[in-house]
């Protein structure tokens, strides 16, 4: 069995009194690749948001490495959890190059050749090396997006969050993201991935989780989920959104 | 007519050119300084002010951090709210009051008055700037681990500056002009001049026909300035390739030929492929 990164217990968000989240268990281990599909507003992005503590759980633990960060300082644990956004929120100050050092530099500490080793190696690694120069609004949706995967993986994460990583781009862009989240997959990555492509999530995955209305309805292997899943709810959300 | 205006600012220049020209190197010694400090006062006050704190932070930090608002508002709602000429006042003659010593020195004093005046200005402006940055920004800096001060100084500020630099032109040509009423406590800065000079001769018009065109030209040069700083601070506009992406096509398609390989086909080999 492999080493377990990640374990949620009981996790439960609510804004006011509205439930997002009702009481969610769930794990990661190394090397999983864990796709969170479900119906929009049964609150995936709220799940991811709140396991890089950008949300407040409202209770519940979450256990990296054993250690309940919920407790700790957020900063710290951040880094160790890269997040990819909707919307890529590069840092519009910055060229290419800085987004993908400036972590490095500022949190880790890294010197600054060092730092742009690293940044040069994973802006390769995402075909994003030729834009170092350019700055976040001069370059394309997807090449963004890429440019954002980079960064987080610049700071040599554990864990990859994907929160919705093609929903912003135009169709004509989301080849290129899914791609470079393949090959990080195929190099053994640890990611957790929030998605409307559902070919990645069969494809891809080792994991399937689904979500309706703030719990884990389903969870286990993607061929599981996506040929013979148990719950009805899981069967008509996958018969509505693959017949589309 | 034109010609006697003429020759009395000439005669007017002759005899006092000098100290008119102190006038203005004070005026903007002044202003310029006063601005600086103002925008430091400013930039620190609006950090202060958008400390986060959640459910999870203790009492202290809480309470802590809500006075740190109430004292930044108090002081912003002060100095915006009562005119500089008696704050001058205020802080010159009330000091051996409360303190027991006067500040015998004009120009810390002036400094002084002017740059907390212009911070309590710039508190909001920087305070309205930080506001308008997109929420990503500084999730975006949360996520790979920055704290609020790292995520502050390296992304925030150096966008919200930017974004503010048209108020902070704004603050500094308003600091060249109003910067006259130091004259209250003596500080001789280009207003004083005038009315020293055209006291001592009274040349009222020429003197003022001056002071008019000298300070034009102050602010029409800071304005100038102040695009170009502007321009320089939105960066280039295009950029160099290193070399071509292999990811995209030229035409923006993704559709690479197949044959001509990926980049990825080192770490793709485990990868079999979409299934259809």
């Amino acid at each position: 069995m492999s080493e377990r990164i990640l374990e949620i217990r009981h996790l439960s968000k609510a804004f006011g009194s509205h439930a997002v989240l009702k009481d969610i268990d769930f794990t990661v281990d190394r090397g999983d690749v864990t796709s969170i599909i479900g119906a929009s507003g049964s609150g995936k992005s709220t799940l991811l948001r709140c396991i890089n503590l950008l949300e407040t759980p409202t209770t519940g633990e979450i256990f990296f490495h054993g250690k309940d960060v919920t407790k700790e300082k957020a900063s710290a644990y951040r880094a160790k959890v890269g997040m990819v956004f909707q919307n890529f929120n590069l840092f519009s100050n910055l060229s290419v190059l800085d987004n993908c050092m400036i972590g490095q530099q500022k949190v880790s500490r890294i010197p600054k050749e060092e730092a742009k080793k690293r940044a040069l190696y994973y802006l390769n690694k995402v075909g994003m090396a030729p834009y170092i120069n350019a700055r976040p609004n001069q370059i394309s949706g997807g090449q963004k997006q890429r440019v954002a995967i980079a960064r987080a993986l610049a700071m040599e994460p554990e864990v990859l969050l994907f929160d919705e990583p093609t929903s912003a781009l135009d169709p004509e862009m989301v080849g290129e993201v899914l791609d470079v989240m393949k090959s990080l997959a195929a190099d053994r990555m640890t990611m957790l991935v929030v998605t409307h492509e559902m070919a990645f999530a069969r494809d891809v995955s080792t994991h399937v989780v689904y979500m309706a209305d703030g719990i884990i309805e389903e969870q286990g292997k993607p061929e599981k989920i996506f040929t013979d899943p148990e719950s009805p709810s899981t069967r008509s959300f996958l018969k509505r959104i693959l017949n589309e | 007519m034109f010609a006697q205006l003429l020759s009395d600012i000439s005669s007017l220049w002759a005899r006092y050119g000098s100290v008119y020209l102190q006038g203005i190197a004070n005026t903007l010694i002044l202003a310029v300084t006063a601005t600086l400090i103002g925008c430091i006062i400013g930039f620190f006050c609006g950090i202060l002010q958008t400390i986060p704190y959640g459910l999870n932070d203790n009492i202290f930090k809480k309470i802590l951090l809500k006075l740190i608002r109430i004292i930044i508002r108090v002081y912003v709602e002060v100095f915006r709210g009562t005119p500089m000429i008696l704050q001058a006042v205020f802080i010159y003659y009330g000091m051996p009051y409360f303190f027991g010593i006067a500040f015998r020195d004009i120009w810390t004093v002036s400094i002084v008055v002017v740059s907390v005046n212009t911070g309590a200005y710039m508190a909001e402006s920087v305070r309205g700037g930080i506001m308008s940055i997109d929420v990503g920004q500084f999730e975006g800096a949360k996520a790979i681990g920055m704290n609020h001060w790292q995520t502050m100084l390296h992304i925030i500020l150096p966008q919200t500056l930017r974004n503010i630099m048209p108020q902070i032109g704004n603050n500094y040509i308003i600091n060249v002009k109003d910067t006259s009423v130091m004259f209250i406590i003596g500080f001789s800065d280009f207003f004083a001049v005038h009315k020293m000079v055209s006291g001592a001769v009274f040349k009222y018009f020429p003197s003022a026909f001056m002071e008019m065109g000298g300070y034009l030209i102050l602010t029409l040069v800071a304005s100038f300035l102040l695009r170009k700083m502007e321009k320089k601070l939105a960066g280039k506009s295009n950029y160099e390739l290193v070399n071509t992406d292999q990811l995209v096509m030229t035409a923006g398609t993704y559709n690479y030929p197949k044959e001509a390989g990926s980049p990825f086909e080192e770490v793709n080999k485990d990868y079999k492929g979409e299934k259809k």
